[in-house]
């Protein structure tokens, strides 16, 4: 009888959220739509913008040089830079982008730089400004190799080998496999994305159900059958964890299909970005399932938590104002695990969001510390029991549910 | 039957301290017969059938309603009762039969017990119409029918109806009050609270008269007329009342 009166809470109240429009965008529309429109929306809009920008033709303006016509005409022959003639408010026009950078050659460079005269080519530019520091590399990139065609015709000079300057080479070189980068790059993301998610897909069904339930009317009503608070209110709950978790598998599915599109069409497009998109690819089923696994306490938590709070509100405007802080106290613990150098140790693994949400770094990584994992998975648990029994006790009290 | 013993609820206020909304009340209501609590605004009515309905629980005293205390059965109870007021709002999102049906199956009625029920009340009170409409597109009238429906479904012997024509039309309270009406000729035992004087004096078999959260005075129509030697209600209800209400302001 209890089993059965839970489920036919839980059964109506999921017919009315999917009838509801709000819930529907909130749970379903946001979580898939928030992730293609950020990703492959903005991520391709940025491929196109800085593909312009490399492929402008920008105009650098030389100053001086006239006594150093070999450096002058290297950097005319530059491909894809105009240069322009010097005029005095060189400064504005890079200010205002009408150039692009101004290249300083001192007088006498040339004829210095043969008697072995230290000497300085100043490249003037816009900080930040990505045109800007496109003409700067390239100029930049110039004047280095005409250094290094100098120290190589000095040293030729006085037959000495190259290796005088550089007796060695530093290279850096990944032994971490794919999923164990992607775990170090995104796990912190992943595990942020899928507490946040929860909450967000939790929030809105926890106010309908309490405070939206006493606005309209219907508590009083649904408080005169005879179902017991304690089915009514696990029912209610089963639906506020069910919104969580389908918000969360939502945003994660809509997320990996996102970045595999994007992942495709930049390796088409812009080969080096691809990498960084194609980490996500590897994450495997047994990731995704473990990170899910280890969210759900969470999950109870967040729907108990939201469910408890809003119950005390009276309308759904003021569950509205109960609960939008609350989202800062659960974002600030997820965002300190994607700290640089957070790691997951036995005590960090109580703190209840900032434990999980360090863990699913981890488990993205394809490490599994299973002594970690039982201390998280037992110590949510006990959290989320120890939340879902204070919604009941709340449920039962006559001054949360008929407050005035 | 409904036997109320003692039945008391205080509340604490911030404010204001301790409120006793209802003081040490006792009466009886009878199978076969509606009993009319008649009282202003925060006379404690509300609070009354609330306890009895075990949405509130008593501070003290307690009440047997069909033969369950509603302290310690409240669920028993609230299986043998239809509550039905103006506070009682509808689902919005479900439609008229998937409500009464959420009832229905809440009372524990099994699928062909249900569709029989619904199929029953459905064409009594000629719902038929509008069964597959969502509630919050359906008119006054039609909410209050499927309101009366839910409190049916699980066919209660005993039926708590608290100001249920507050707000309504002259036509939507007539088809309440012709229900209740057919509640106590259905042998059912039926409490009714109102301020409305012209109700109690059409529906009820037993008034009792309640202020301050006290049950003041009770007995049948006649009783009252006889004891107060008037034969308006409204005057008796005021020579009744204006005492407490002095007590009240000087407090």
């Amino acid at each position: 009888m209890s089993l059965r009166n839970v489920g036919i809470v839980y059964r109506k109240e999921l017919t009315e959220a999917i009838r509801d429009r709000r819930t529907v965008i909130s749970t379903i529309l946001v979580p898939l739509l928030l992730f293609p429109v950020l990703s492959v929306g903005f991520g391709s809009l940025a491929i196109v913008l800085v593909g312009k920008a490399k492929e402008e033709t920008p105009k650098v303006m030389l100053l001086g040089g006239a006594d150093s016509p070999a450096v002058v005409d290297g950097l005319k022959k530059l491909d894809k830079i105009e240069i322009v003639p010097e005029t005095s408010d060189w400064k504005n026009l890079i200010i205002s982008k009408e150039i692009r950078a101004a290249v300083e050659i001192p007088a006498g460079f040339q004829a210095d730089v043969a008697l072995q005269k230290p000497e300085t080519v100043k490249i003037y530019n816009y900080e930040g400004e990505l045109k800007s520091e496109f003409a700067t590399d390239k100029v930049d990139k110039y004047m280095k190799q005409y250094r290094d065609n100098v120290v190589k015709e000095r040293l030729a000079a006085k037959n000495l080998p190259e290796t005088v300057l550089n007796p060695f080479d530093v290279k850096q070189q990944n032994v971490a496999p794919p999923e164990k980068v992607s775990g170090a790059a995104i796990g912190g993301i992943i595990g942020y994305m899928v507490i946040l998610l929860c909450m967000t897909g939790a929030m809105y069904p926890a106010m309908d159900l309490t405070a939206g339930e006493k606005e309209r009317g219907t508590m009083e009503t649904i408080l005169s059958s005879p179902i017991s608070r304690t089915h009514l209110v696990l029912g209610k709950f089963l639906l506020i964890l069910t919104a969580a978790l389908g918000t969360a598998a939502l945003s994660v599915l809509s997320m990996g299909v996102s970045f595999s599109v994007l992942a495709h069409y930049t390796s088409q497009s812009a080969g080096g970005r691809a990498a960084a998109a194609g980490l996500l690819l590897h994450l495997g089923p047994k990731t995704v399932a473990s990170v899910f696994l280890m969210a759900l306490p969470i999950a109870v938590l967040f729907s108990a938590v939201l469910m408890t709070i809003a119950l005390f509100a009276k309308t759904y405007k003021e569950a509205q104002s109960y609960l939008t802080p609350m989202t800062f106290i659960i974002i600030i613990p997820a965002i300190a695990s994607m700290l640089p150098g957070v790691e997951l140790t036995s005590r960090l693994s109580l703190i209840p969001i900032l434990g999980t949400s360090l863990l699913c770094k981890e488990l993205v990584a394809g490490t599994y510390h299973w002594n970690l994992i039982a201390l998280i998975f037992t110590s949510n648990c006990v959290y989320a029991a120890a939340a879902l029994f204070i919604a009941i006790k709340m449920f039962q009290r006559e001054s949360v549910l008929f407050r005035s | 039957m409904i036997d109320a013993r003692g039945l008391s609820k205080r509340f604490q206020d911030k404010k204001r301290g301790e409120i006793r909304a209802v003081d040490n009340v006792s009466f009886q209501c009878l199978p076969g017969k509606i009993y009319g609590l008649l009282g202003a605004n925060g006379a404690g009515k509300t609070t009354t059938l609330r306890m009895l309905a075990t949405i509130l629980e008593p501070t003290e005293g307690t009440a047997i309603v069909n033969g369950f205390d509603v302290v310690e059965h409240p669920e028993k109870v609230r299986a043998n009762v239809g509550f039905l007021s103006t506070a009682t709002a509808l689902y919005r999102r479900l439609t008229a039969q998937e409500f009464v049906e959420y009832f229905g199956r809440l009372n524990g009625l099994d699928e062909p017990t249900l569709k029989k029920r619904i199929h029953d009340i459905f064409n009594r009170l000629d719902m038929n119409g509008f069964r597959d409409r969502r509630c919050d597109k359906l008119s006054t009238g039609m909410m209050q029918k499927t309101s009366i429906a839910r409190t049916l479904v699980h066919d209660p012997p005993v039926m708590i109806f608290d100001e249920p024509t507050n707000g309504l039309d002259i036509m939507t309270a007539r088809t309440i009050t012709s229900f209740i009406r057919e509640c106590r000729n259905n042998g059912k035992t039926v409490i009714f609270s109102t301020h409305i004087m012209s109700e109690v004096e059409k529906l009820c078999d037993t008034i009792g008269i309640i202020q301050s959260g006290k049950l003041l005075v009770e007995g049948t129509l006649a009783e009252l007329r006889d004891k107060y030697a008037e034969h308006d209600l409204e005057e008796i209800f005021v020579k009744v009342v204006t005492p407490h209400y002095v007590a009240e302001e000087n407090n």
